[in-house]
């Protein structure tokens, strides 16, 4: 019995053409070019960046305009990860935090460097960090993380 | 009008990391035959199934209730699937027992099951999304800055984590079918434990499990001509929210709030510290007993600490929560809800063996799952309920 093969390991793989539609296209144009572009709901006026496929989850209306936020934001709340995984992009520790840009009402998630980890707060002003510009494509891994802007004090009540 | 629901039957697995020795269609069976064994019932007596798990992600098998479907004696009955991420064992319960109070089945079985060691759960959990920053690293790395919110408002000591996890784990000791059994934990050796996702520790998170849950539901005349211990289903409520929204409060969800007012009040609960004997909650990371306490009213808002920290919440407490030991002993995804449905319901018939909380009445089950978006709860009693 001990000769039975119990458990088989077989790796599954998927491809996929993902779509960015009307909700998405804008936004992600925008960050190829260095731009930070969400859009605003028609009904609660909220900035949704990023988009979210462009439907407004609280209305459940198509999000309208299309609205540049800012590159600085505030620190909402983040975690530091320790915990290695199967598919993990990024070294261990790092700092993953919510980010509300300034005019965007939804944060963002993203990397937080150029500090040490235990200085990291909530209410922290920070700003993104681009890679050279050669590299961008549609992704907002063009940005490689968000560094400390150096002004809390300044930090916007949006 | 709708028909008295019973519960009358409920059976788990042997939780463990990786119970090699059945699969899964023999993990289901085993909580399916002690179920059915309480119950006095076999499989050829039940009319329906109804069956809950986490996305498929988590084993890698799609549509698992297919061909599980003799395993489940569900050739030619109807068989029923719900998806509610984490809070699916308590959707799922909650379904079955739908359908008997619709008075559309007389006898309903229900089952939530997860076999994480034939999947990556981890992996499952933290696909990045196409075009986004890759820092998403599993359900604790979404729950963690929660938590950090939470202690941040609250003012809660950084200790009350910990102090959840020993009591949980403590109590997984008198229950048989947990997963961790931790004799030696203690407060100082807990604060010791290394963060994982700074604020949690690895001793305050749930483990990585395989396990199965399984309950029948009946009509009224049938439990009663039975004359088997008996839970009665008293109220059941379901909610949702987006993920994530403008203005969202992801500490204490509004559909959380609404799911537990909403359940309290079509049992006549006004106050339910002094009405509920025992509550079994979904605590995968050990912040969100206090979390949740506020979130279902059990206590005001940014006090839930002070129930850990006075002991409210422990066996002997006013408000026992989890005795079973809870998600952070156990955690077969899918299961967990339904685990908190059934020992809730274990609880008011007097089967809960060493964790029985003595001449408990009324229990509180609640699931949550997804990013907080997802609830599911009932109360259930040892009467029939009067409405």
């Amino acid at each position: 019995m001990s000769d039975d093969v119990l458990r088989l390991r077989q790796p599954i793989e998927v491809t996929y053409t993902w779509s960015a539609g009307p909700g998405s296209s804008g936004h992600m144009q925008a960050l190829s070019e260095g731009r930070l572009v969400g859009k605003r709901c028609p009904v609660c006026e909220q900035v949704y960046f990023p988009p979210r496929g462009g439907i407004c989850p609280r209305d459940g209306v198509f999000l309208g305009d299309d609205v540049e936020v800012g590159q600085t934001g505030t620190i909402t709340t983040f975690c530091i990860v320790n915990v290695p995984f199967l598919g993990q992009e990024i070294e261990i520790p790092y700092v993953a935090a919510s980010i509300m840009l300034d005019g965007s009402d939804l944060a963002v998630q993203h990397l937080i460097q150029g500090c040490p980890a235990d200085e990291v707060h909530v209410g922290m002003r920070v700003t993104a960090v681009w890679k050279p510009a050669e590299e961008w494509s549609t992704t907002l891994a063009n940005i490689t993380h968000f560094a400390p802007a150096g002004n809390d004090e300044e930090a916007s009540d949006a | 009008m709708t028909e008295r629901v019973a519960i009358i039957g409920v059976g788990q697995t042997k939780h463990d990391a990786c119970r090699a020795d059945v699969s899964v269609a023999g993990l289901i069976r085993e909580a399916v035959d002690r179920a059915l064994e309480g119950a006095g019932l076999t499989l050829a007596e039940v009319d329906a199934i109804v069956i809950g798990k986490a996305p498929d992600m988590l084993e890698g098998i799609v549509m698992p209730e297919l061909w599980l479907a003799d395993a489940l004696g569900a050739a030619g009955k109807p068989v029923f699937r719900v998806h509610t991420a984490g809070s699916v064992g308590g959707s799922t319960a909650i379904v079955a027992a739908q359908h008997v109070a619709a008075g559309v089945h007389d006898v309903v079985l229900t089952i939530g099951f997860e076999k994480q060691s034939d999947g990556n759960a981890m992996w499952a959990l933290s696909v990045p999304l196409p075009f986004g920053m890759p820092v998403h690293a599993g359900a604790g790395g979404y729950f963690a800055p929660h938590v950090r919110n939470y202690i941040e408002q609250s003012g809660a000591p950084d200790y009350v984590g910990s102090m959840v996890a020993v009591k949980d784990r403590t109590n997984a000791l008198k229950n048989p079918y947990a997963h961790l059994h931790q004799p030696d934990i203690t407060l100082e050796n807990a604060m010791e434990s290394p963060m994982l996702w700074d604020p949690i520790r690895f001793v305050e998170t749930c483990p990585s499990s395989d396990g199965a849950c399984a309950l029948v539901l009946t009509s009224e005349a049938t439990a009663d001509r039975l004359d088997v211990p008996t839970a009665w289903v008293h109220s059941t409520a379901m909610r949702s929210e987006p993920t994530m929204f403008a203005g969202r409060n992801s500490v204490s969800p509004r559909a959380g709030e609404m799911c537990a007012a909403d359940v309290f009040a079509q049992a006549g609960i006004t106050n339910p510290l002094e009405e509920i004997d025992v509550a079994e909650i979904y605590v995968p990371f050990s912040w969100f007993e206090p979390m949740w306490l506020e979130n279902l009213g059990f206590a005001p808002r940014h006090e839930g600490w002070r129930f850990v920290e006075d002991g409210v919440t422990e066996m002997t407490g006013t408000l026992p929560v989890n005795p079973s030991g809870g998600v952070l002993s156990s955690n077969p995804i899918g299961a967990s809800g339904m685990l908190r449905f059934g020992e809730a319901a274990m609880q008011v018939m007097g089967t809960a063996g060493d964790h029985q909380i003595d001449g408990a009445r009324k229990a509180f089950g609640q699931a949550y799952g997804g990013g907080s978006q997802f609830f599911a709860m009932w109360v259930v009693g040892a009467d029939k309920p009067t409405t």
